[in-house]
């Protein structure tokens, strides 16, 4: 006899079977499309193991991957302590100016990775102001690529780990002290361990997307060989697809340690933040506060001076021959065609990706973490949702063409339109919405769900009522991210754009190959003001959020 | 405002973000990918607009790579109608693909004969040459005593030491050009030993082809390896650097126009085909580059050395497109796997 399974679970599993449909078709065939050809021959023909066994001969690879894997290694153990600190400091000390500080941690994803690139060249670069620090080093090289990636990765690490610190039961630091246990003890015990899902997504996600970036060293990394810029001379300087996606396969293999690692996390988890929690709330202590507000002031220093030296860039007439400032390279129309339309094309992009995709995160990671039993569907779309990290956006921009543009693709009118933009910046940034929203979910207790449905309440009126209300500050976290993450990203959007949809972001890159740096450094600057002012509307349509849903956090 | 209207308001704002449907065109609308430099592309679509009435140009315009890499990837579903301003390498690889729509333009055959396609009918038709340069940077030099050079011999004084820079041949069609004109000019043996030698004074190899010259103009090293064209937008903005087109051999290549098999616009196309080899528009790309394909038309270009064309290696693109992967493999097992950089 067939069980009999009730509306309500049918229907959540129909949700996630949509979600999976469009994990399938925005990621996991387009990449497929491209993988294959890691085994065949340009011409189709299928070849076996043989491109990668040419890949494994090229006198480079060995040194260009213990390269990825140190700079990735020594990004991460810098980043994730600098970001946990300032975290930390953001949720659990009584700081002031939280705000400022919450909004000066973005920085660095507000503008494209060219702006950071050329305010290092102006401080450090042979002609720099700073250049005696280095020391006789040259920026070019490691050093160029590590500090430009600290810089770069520093607002993923912290906003994952400031969504992790956010929540966290009183009860137990009460206990804590009543055991008196001792400030030190009580951080190991109590709050490492509820931040452990947050650390391990954090170290995840950091030492990922050092791997797969080659913007960063493309522009400032000189020569030094990583595997990120094998798949650039491989698709873009010889076109090579087959060769690319076969570095594409091998830069996939952080993606299976990230999986690896979020089930490890997850068997570690308990619920964290019960019915009967009650909000932990800082009380004001010196010995805690001021190392931490020195901390917050020295990483907001450095990133703020750098957007600094790269505003002061976009002004000057010709760096650093004619220092006269000039609001001549704001004028875009004179250095590309398609101008002030292009920022307007990107803001349209970006705009719809962030509706689009949060409602489609958010839904779906609930749908995985308490909606439905799990299972294989389950499954599959937990391990798709780490994918799009690991893939570097070279290759998923290439994948999209060889999907979207085939003939007998029914999705084939979607090539050349801005939906297809729109599509492939969701896919792309895919995975830290994901966890940001995994991570806000897994604090709530499944409690929540029980009560609802003894109360014979559906799940997704519980999920309206209570889990969005909850988690809506992590869910304008997640929207604002992909909004100035498509803003500002490039490597896959590159191939995509058509006749009247191109992006800012691929403008700056055009306006600085074509040597106009300082016009290039405007279109950024003008980018930054742009998602520097959507992030300042949310923080301050965040007070009324958090007075409409947050209120049951004060005792 | 209750959630339901919130969720209302969001989705039909997602809506209005969308792009609406353009309106009907009285003119055909020919897809264009190009390399051509960001300023040129408004006086050409000017040109070509104004000469033939019935199209409107629509620019895709990316580097050379990249638009390589699109028009390969988009094969099966081409979305461009033709190419106008592309390295002639990137199109002989097209060619070998069967990408490319073969069609004679009008008046193509008065063209210089190395700047045509040997096909009949013809697959492309050559533009203008580009060369591989040396942008100098007068400052820095002055400050580092650094003697200018006139030839690429010249470069191998160890007063460059850490110096130079140049592409990457495997990531920049300007690095293979570099290459590929050396090989043509010196012989492979001689060739190679230069290569091994240069290295020495080489700063870094850069995976794109015009930064080298825009690092140059900033003054971050003394001399960079690039072409031409790219040094004049420099100049034009105050960077004090000097157009060097070494005396020994250059190699170069052609910007060059070409139909793509599959357009759904051909005969709007072979319109501008036939526009791009007229002495018009060889006018108009002399006004950036000192050699075009057209015989007796005089380039508007300043600062070239009048007996420049004397410099050019004589070199048979469809030998060195051939030979471009083994190539690369050299130099990539001679240089590539050394490149940890140098301080």
């Amino acid at each position: 006899m067939q069980p009999i399974v009730p509306l309500e679970a049918r229907l959540l599993r129909l949700g996630l079977l949509l979600a999976l449909a469009v994990l399938v078709a925005g990621l996991v065939l387009p990449l497929g499309t491209l993988l294959l050809r890691a085994f065949q021959d340009p011409d189709g023909g299928f070849v076996g193991l043989a491109n990668f066994a040419a890949y494994a001969t090229t006198p480079s690879l060995r040194l260009a991957a213990w390269n990825s894997v140190w700079t990735a290694a020594l990004t991460t153990a810098l980043v994730v302590p600098l970001a946990f600190g300032f975290a930390y400091a953001l949720t659990r000390s009584c700081i002031p100016a939280k705000g400022f500080f919450r909004a000066v941690m973005l920085l660095p994803v507000l503008a494209p990775s060219l702006l950071p690139a050329l305010a290092l060249i102006y401080l450090f670069g042979n002609q720099g102001m700073l250049r005696d620090l280095l020391f006789g080093h040259s920026i070019y090289g490691p050093i160029g690529i590590i500090v430009a990636q600290v810089f770069y990765c520093f607002p993923h690490a912290a906003l994952i780990l400031a969504v992790a610190l956010s929540t966290a039961d009183a009860r137990l630091y009460e206990a804590a002290t009543v055991l008196r246990a001792g400030h030190l003890r009580i951080f190991a015990t109590v709050t490492l361990p509820m931040a452990r899902y947050g650390l391990v997504s954090a170290c995840v996600v950091v030492f990922t997307l050092v791997v797969t970036d080659f913007g960063i060293p493309k522009v400032i990394g000189g020569q030094f060989p990583v595997l990120a810029t094998d798949v650039y001379k491989q698709v873009v300087g010889l076109q090579n697809f087959n060769m690319g996606a076969v570095v594409g396969l091998v830069l996939l293999l952080p993606a299976l340690l990230a999986f690896a690692a979020d089930r490890w996390a997850q068997r570690q988890r308990s619920g964290l933040l019960s019915g009967r929690a009650v909000p932990y709330l800082p009380r004001p202590r010196r010995a805690r506060d001021l190392p931490l507000l020195v901390l917050c002031l020295l990483v907001a220093g450095a990133l703020v001076s750098l957007v600094a030296v790269a505003i002061w860039g976009s002004l000057v007439t010709f760096w650093p021959y004619n220092l006269a400032l000039t609001l001549q390279n704001y004028d875009f129309d004179r250095f590309d065609t398609s101008g002030w339309a292009a920022l307007w094309n990107s803001v349209r992009i970006a705009a719809t990706a962030a509706i689009c995709g949060t409602a489609l995160v958010f839904t779906t990671a609930w749908l995985l973490e308490r909606g439905s039993p799990g299972g294989a569907v389950a499954g599959a779309v937990r391990f798709i949702a780490g994918v799009p990290l690991a893939v570097p956006g070279l290759v998923l921009g290439l994948a999209f063409i060889l999907f979207f543009n085939h003939p007998a693709n029914p999705l084939g009118f979607l090539y050349g339109t801005l939906a297809i933009l729109v599509l492939n910046g969701v896919v792309h940034f895919y995975t830290v919405m994901h966890l940001t929203a995994v991570t806000a979910i897994r604090q709530l207790d499944p409690e929540f769900e029980a009560v609802g449905a003894s109360l014979k309440v559906p799940a997704v009126v519980t999920f309206g009522r209570v889990t969005v209300p909850i988690c809506l500050p992590a869910i304008l976290d997640i929207a604002v991210y992909a909004f100035v993450n498509i803003m500002t990203t490039v490597s896959a959007v590159i191939f995509l754009y058509g006749p009247d949809t191109k992006p800012a972001s691929v403008a700056v890159v055009h306006m600085d190959e074509a040597g106009q740096s300082s016009a290039a450094a405007a279109m950024a600057v003008t980018i930054l003001a742009i998602t520097a002012s959507v992030k300042l509307l949310q923080l301050a349509t965040g007070g009324l959020v958090a007075r409409a849903t947050q209120g049951w956090r004060q005792r | 405002m209750n959630r339901r209207t919130l969720t209302a308001t969001a989705l039909a704002l997602a809506c209005t973000l969308l792009p609406p449907q353009a309106e009907a065109q009285q003119r055909t609308r020919l897809t264009v990918y190009t390399a051509l430099e960001n300023e040129q592309l408004a006086p050409f679509k000017r040109a070509a607009e104004a000469a033939v009435p019935s199209i409107e140009i629509a620019w895709v315009r990316d580097s050379t790579g990249i638009i390589t890499a699109r028009l390969i990837a988009e094969r099966q579903n081409p979305r461009a109608d033709m190419v106008w301003g592309l390295s002639v390498f990137s199109l002989l690889q097209m060619e070998a693909q069967e990408m490319l729509e073969p069609y004679t333009p009008q008046g193509a055959d008065a063209l210089r004969p190395n700047f045509r396609s040997d096909r009949s009918p013809m697959t492309w038709t050559g533009m203008d040459a580009f060369v591989s340069a040396i942008c100098f940077n007068t400052v820095v030099a002055q400050q580092r005593n650094l003697p200018r050079p006139s030839t690429w011999a010249d470069l191998l004084n160890p007063a460059y030491r850490g110096q130079i820079v140049m592409p990457n041949p495997a990531s920049s069609g300007t690095g293979f050009l570099t290459v590929a004109g050396w090989l043509g000019a010196q012989g492979n043996d001689a060739a190679w030993t230069y290569m091994t030698n240069l290295h020495e004074n080489m700063q870094v190899y850069t995976h794109s082809g015009s930064a080298p010259c825009n690092n140059a103009a900033r003054g971050e090293y003394g001399l960079g390896i690039s072409f031409d064209m790219r040094a004049v937008t420099l100049r034009n903005q105050g960077a004090p650097i000097e157009i060097i087109v070494p005396t020994d051999g250059v190699g170069f290549d052609l910007e060059a126009t070409a139909l793509m098999r599959g357009s759904r616009n051909l005969e709007a196309a072979k319109r501008l085909a036939d526009f791009a080899v007229s002495r018009p528009a060889m006018e108009l790309y002399g006004r950036y580059y000192a050699l075009v394909a057209l015989p007796g038309v005089q380039p508007a270009v300043q600062n070239y050395p009048a007996e420049f064309e004397q410099r050019l290696v004589s070199q048979n693109f469809r030998d060195v497109a051939l030979r471009r992967d083994a190539i690369l493999r050299e130099w990539s097992g001679r240089f590539d796997s050394k490149s940890a950089p140098r301080n």
